[in-house]
């Protein structure tokens, strides 16, 4: 077993040798444009997006020519809802989604807010799931679009998507969703799902970073985008700028490796995931899950280990990679907003551990690394004021503190 | 983020945790920071009546491992110090020793707050402290 460990999959996965293997022709002996339509160079590249498109359309149910390559998923959301918002502007003006969304569309509704728009942000339960009447009461004659994610990359919570396209659908307003976290873990379908814009991220999929898609679709209806990059008109005219090829051919080999393998690494995952939950709940009392365990990603764990701040316990198990939502870990000083809205207490959020497990991860790097969260733990628990009064049986709520 | 060599020392081998008695008249306890603000920090002192020095000095922190080294680090200065000479400690002192980075700065504001919080409290108890032995009245 290599130290350090690598569990920190949702922020970004290794890519995988044979996605490498399939880049490298693309960089030197294939170098072509794939715009270029007259000589041999450019058909080759050509085909090497074609190919990867199809890989791409395979994986999540779509039509190859559904698929709108980018730089990676924050430009795919930031096309798609923007892209609609000014496309659609002359039917409404009106956009929902969830607190718990990725910044990339959070940021980017909040950016239309200003410029005139009227955002609704669902709250999400204490599961970490959207309430569907809320959605369906938010929605108005003047809301063009819901934006809602497939799967949280905090918690790892499964939005019901599929009830959520059948509502849009039912009331004529686009679905955009962000899958990054979802394609490629767990069946992801355009067609069943009712979803109308999707985006992908290579490097959440073995695949590499700088590369991602948006999925149009195409029929039933046909969504049309407002580009917001122009130029060369490539991508159907959506996304201008010439294609990363080598990119591409890796995005497109992650997601056929992913469409062959996902069924058993899924298995997996949960079995690994299950494996490190259940040595730190069973060795260490006040640890807390957070959004539902029913409705979650395999790969995902996040706990939050009460009376103790994440980022003393990332420092004390150094040797493992993973995130916290603590307000130490993270630029703003503030506590993960997704574990706020989950309405847990923001001493809880500072509490957090994210776990994201891997293709890569062993039994022996969750054995090592939950022996050393536990021991962590248990020392930062000594440590603690909280935990000293707590068990004294003082009510932590009703202290006087003095917050600063 | 990298922390300091000395910071790593303190979070790796905390000096001086544990508690004191809070109901001992010669004990001074400062609880400062808040759980939902993501550190607390609870800092006690026990003075010695005769010499008015203080002799023992105890710590325990949720927080950052800049917060712990922070009020490490404060128990280690305030023994043998006087009551006053404590009041003197600046969080500056304490984020020039442990080479703190901008952001960590409040933990040494906490740390200092904890100081004065667990002197205040032993100069309140003050009014019903009973004479030390051999001093005369």
């Amino acid at each position: 077993m290599k130290l350090p460990i690598y569990l920190d999959n949702h922020a970004t996965t290794p890519l995988d040798p044979r996605v490498l293997e399939a880049m490298m022709p693309y960089f030197q002996e294939q170098f072509g444009n794939a715009a270029s339509r007259n000589h041999a160079f450019g058909w080759v590249a050509e085909e090497a997006v074609e190919t990867g498109r199809k890989q791409i359309a395979s994986l999540i149910g779509a039509n190859a020519k559904e698929i709108i390559f980018t730089s990676g998923a924050t430009e795919s959301t930031n096309l798609a809802i923007k892209g609609v918002a000014d496309m659609y502007a002359e039917r409404g003006n009106h956009i929902i989604t969830a607190a718990t969304e990725h910044k990339a569309t959070l940021d980017t509704c909040k950016h239309l807010e200003k410029k005139g728009c009227r955002v609704t942000f669902l709250p999400v339960m204490q599961d970490g799931l959207i309430d569907l009447s809320m959605l369906r009461e938010a929605i108005t004659d003047k809301t063009i679009l819901v934006s809602i994610m497939y799967a949280n990359n905090e918690i790892g919570v499964i939005q019901p998507v599929a009830e959520i396209g059948r509502i849009c659908k039912e009331r004529s307003v686009l679905f955009h969703c962000d899958a990054v976290q979802a394609v490629g873990k767990i069946p992801v379908n355009v067609l069943t799902d009712n979803i109308d814009l999707m985006s992908i991220s290579g490097h959440k999929i073995y695949g590499p970073k700088g590369v991602g898609a948006l999925y149009v679709r195409r029929r039933n209806p046909r969504v049309q985008l407002t580009a917001q990059i122009d130029g060369g008109g490539h991508e159907r005219g959506m996304r201008s700028g010439t294609l990363n090829v080598p990119g591409i051919a890796g995005l497109g080999k992650a997601c056929e490796l992913a469409q062959k393998e996902m069924a058993a690494e899924s298995v997996r995952m949960a079995a690994l995931r299950d494996r490190l939950k259940d040595k730190l709940m069973s060795a260490l009392d006040e640890t807390y899950i957070n959004g539902s365990l029913e409705h979650r990603l395999p790969n995902n764990l996040n706990i939050s280990f009460a009376y103790v701040e994440g980022e003393s316990m990332l420092m004390g198990i150094n040797d493992v990679a993973v995130s916290s939502g603590s307000a130490c870990t993270s630029a703003t000083l503030e506590p993960s907003y997704v574990l706020k809205a989950l309405g847990a207490g923001d001493d809880l959020a500072h509490s957090s551990i994210r776990f994201g497990i891997g293709r890569f991860n062993t039994e022996e790097e969750i054995d090592y690394t939950a022996g050393k969260v536990i021991s962590v733990v248990k020392k930062l628990r000594e440590l603690s004021p909280l935990y000293e009064m707590v068990k004294e049986g003082i009510d932590l709520t009703k202290v006087q503190w003095t917050g600063h | 983020m990298a922390y300091s060599d000395k910071v790593l020392d303190h979070y790796n081998n905390p000096r001086n945790v544990g508690s004191l008695d809070k109901a001992d008249q010669n004990v001074g306890t400062g609880i400062v920071g808040a759980p939902e603000c993501g550190d607390v920090m609870k800092l006690q002192i026990k003075v010695n009546d005769a010499t008015g020095i203080i002799d023992e000095a105890k710590f325990k922190t949720f927080g950052c491992g800049s917060a712990i080294a922070s009020s490490s680090l404060a128990t280690e200065w305030l023994k043998g110090k006087t009551v006053d000479e404590a009041m003197a400690i600046k969080n500056t002192d304490i984020v020039n020793e442990l080479s703190l980075p901008p952001v960590k700065i409040h933990c040494s504001v906490l740390a200092e707050d904890a100081i004065k919080a667990a002197i205040n409290d032993y100069k309140a108890k003050g009014s019903t402290r009973k004479p030390a032995a051999g001093v005369e009245a």
